[in-house]
């Protein structure tokens, strides 16, 4: 593999975050928690399944002109927990950050209990506890302990 | 007492719960002795699914303190009926009332509600959720009739669906008692209740036949079990028929076994049981009216 083929891949942003050590095949993932869908015009470079010594297979985001705050960061614990997040400004890492479990994540999971009023056309946003083995909703007490991104919310 | 919403019986700490029953007990004791306490205070009715019999509780007990009550009615001639959203419903009637009592067929709705009102608000009910007035008048039955010391209680029927025994049984957390949950295996505790009383440093005793436990038992709960949650009606009266009591069913018990059960009963109770001196459940509904009186005034300032 030649460095222009790296080069083709991910390429090098000028401004923003670059998301390393996501779990292979998480990264749309990812985006959908972040809701970054494209429509901002902002460029975002996905590599999905790239070789990696500590995760075997990693995927890597890159959002040009977007620099992710803590929180945002943090709610990426719940679909992977071992990504570092990279600061970049004028190509340059500025700072790096680890993902921390948050206490609580809002409006970023949908609660699968169709009858809570979460899920109603209501003025509120949905809000779950994170414990130690799945997340809770803070209206209805529904527990979600698997798969995670399934319950993403669409924007 | 400081709460400004009653929302969950789990908000509730020991503390605030003998705090409720004291005064429930001191009302109980001399009612009259309240009759003018609230005497210029409105209490807002929300039911958007029908409760008879809650709302005629809560509405006796605000007219029993002096105050009185406004009622939206029922939903179908309401605004709701025209697609109004629920923080709407309630921004609008806060402005013309106290407190705002509120029965929603969804969970969590008590929870949004009050995030949107500055006067005080009374969950009577959220879909398959909470009722904490319902937690604290049974709480107050147990602690008239066995007292909460060295506390063993039985809780049989549908212990799945039931919001009652999930509200009773983490409550009764909180004064360590000893509780055996007795049902059929398909309607056990779900997972999230389990959870949490382990979490409150219970032990979960479950069980499917009441004959094991029955002659250790200060009081026994009987919820019923609905035909709905059974695929034909034949498994139901076969598996229902397991979890009825009648007075000869309580002659295994100790003499001063207290039976409760939220009403309305069907067939889960015989009627022999009435006129034994276990039954306790129609003195379990009469508490609702001194326990909501207890919990109105706290909420409205009477404490001070
Ligand atoms: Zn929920």
């Amino acid at each position: 593999m030649s460095d222009n083929d790296q080069q083709l891949r991910v390429s090098k942003i000028r401004n923003g975050t670059v998301i390393d050590h996501i779990a292979g095949g998480q990264a749309l993932n990812v985006l959908a928690i972040l809701g970054i869908d494209g429509t901002s015009g902002d460029s975002v470079s996905v590599a999905m399944n790239m070789p990696s010594d500590r995760l075997g297979h990693k995927d890597v985001v890159k959002v040009e002109g977007r620099e992710l705050s803590q929180d945002e960061v943090d709610v990426l614990s719940l679909i992977a927990p071992a990504a570092t997040i990279n600061i970049i400004r004028d190509y340059e890492v500025v700072e790096k950050r680890r993902v921390e479990r948050p206490s609580v994540v809002v409006g970023v999971l949908e609660c699968p209990n169709r009858n809570c009023i979460t899920t109603e056309d209501e003025p509120v946003d949905s809000r779950f506890a994170v414990g130690d083995d799945g997340v809770r909703c803070e209206y209805c007490d529904t527990i979600i302990r698997d798969d995670l991104p399934a319950h993403i919310l669409a924007e | 007492m400081r709460h400004d919403h009653i929302i969950s019986a789990k908000q509730l700490s020991r503390g605030d719960i003998e705090t409720v029953l004291d005064h429930a007990a001191d009302i109980a004791a001399d009612p009259g002795a309240f009759a003018d306490r609230h005497t210029d205070t409105l209490l807002g009715m929300l039911f958007f699914e029908p409760s008879t019999r809650t709302k005629m509780s809560f509405t006796t007990a605000m007219k029993r303190l002096g105050g009185d009550i406004v009622d939206m009615g029922s939903v179908e001639s309401s605004s709701v009926k025209k697609g109004e959203s629920l923080a709407d419903t309630v921004r609008v009637v806060e402005g013309y009332t106290d407190a705002l009592v509120l029965r929603h067929p969804m969970e969590g709705s008590a929870k949004m509600a009050s995030e949107f009102v500055d006067v005080p608000l009374v969950n009577a009910g959220d879909g398959a959720g909470q009722h904490p007035t319902q937690t604290l008048l049974d709480l107050y039955t147990i602690r008239e009739n066995a007292g909460f010391d060295d506390l063993t209680i039985g809780i049989m029927g549908d212990l799945k669906y039931g919001r009652t025994v999930h509200s009773l049984a983490h409550a009764l957390t909180t004064v360590d008692a000893r509780q055996h949950f007795v049902s059929p295996e398909s309607l056990q505790l779900p997972r999230s209740v389990r959870y949490d009383l382990h979490e409150a440093g219970a032990e979960v005793r479950e069980h499917t036949d009441l004959d094991e436990i029955l002659p250790e038992l200060d009081v026994l709960y009987v919820t019923r079990i609905q035909a709905e949650r059974f695929p034909d009606e034949s498994e139901y009266r076969e598996v229902a028929g397991q979890y009825q009591i009648d007075a000869g069913t309580l002659e295994a018990a100790k003499d001063d076994l207290t039976v409760m059960h939220p009403l309305p009963r069907v067939d889960e109770i015989a009627h022999d049981v009435d006129e034994t001196t276990h039954a306790q459940y129609f003195q379990q509904a009469h508490n609702g009216v001194p326990v909501r009186m207890a919990l109105l005034d706290l909420i409205l300032g009477g404490d001070q």
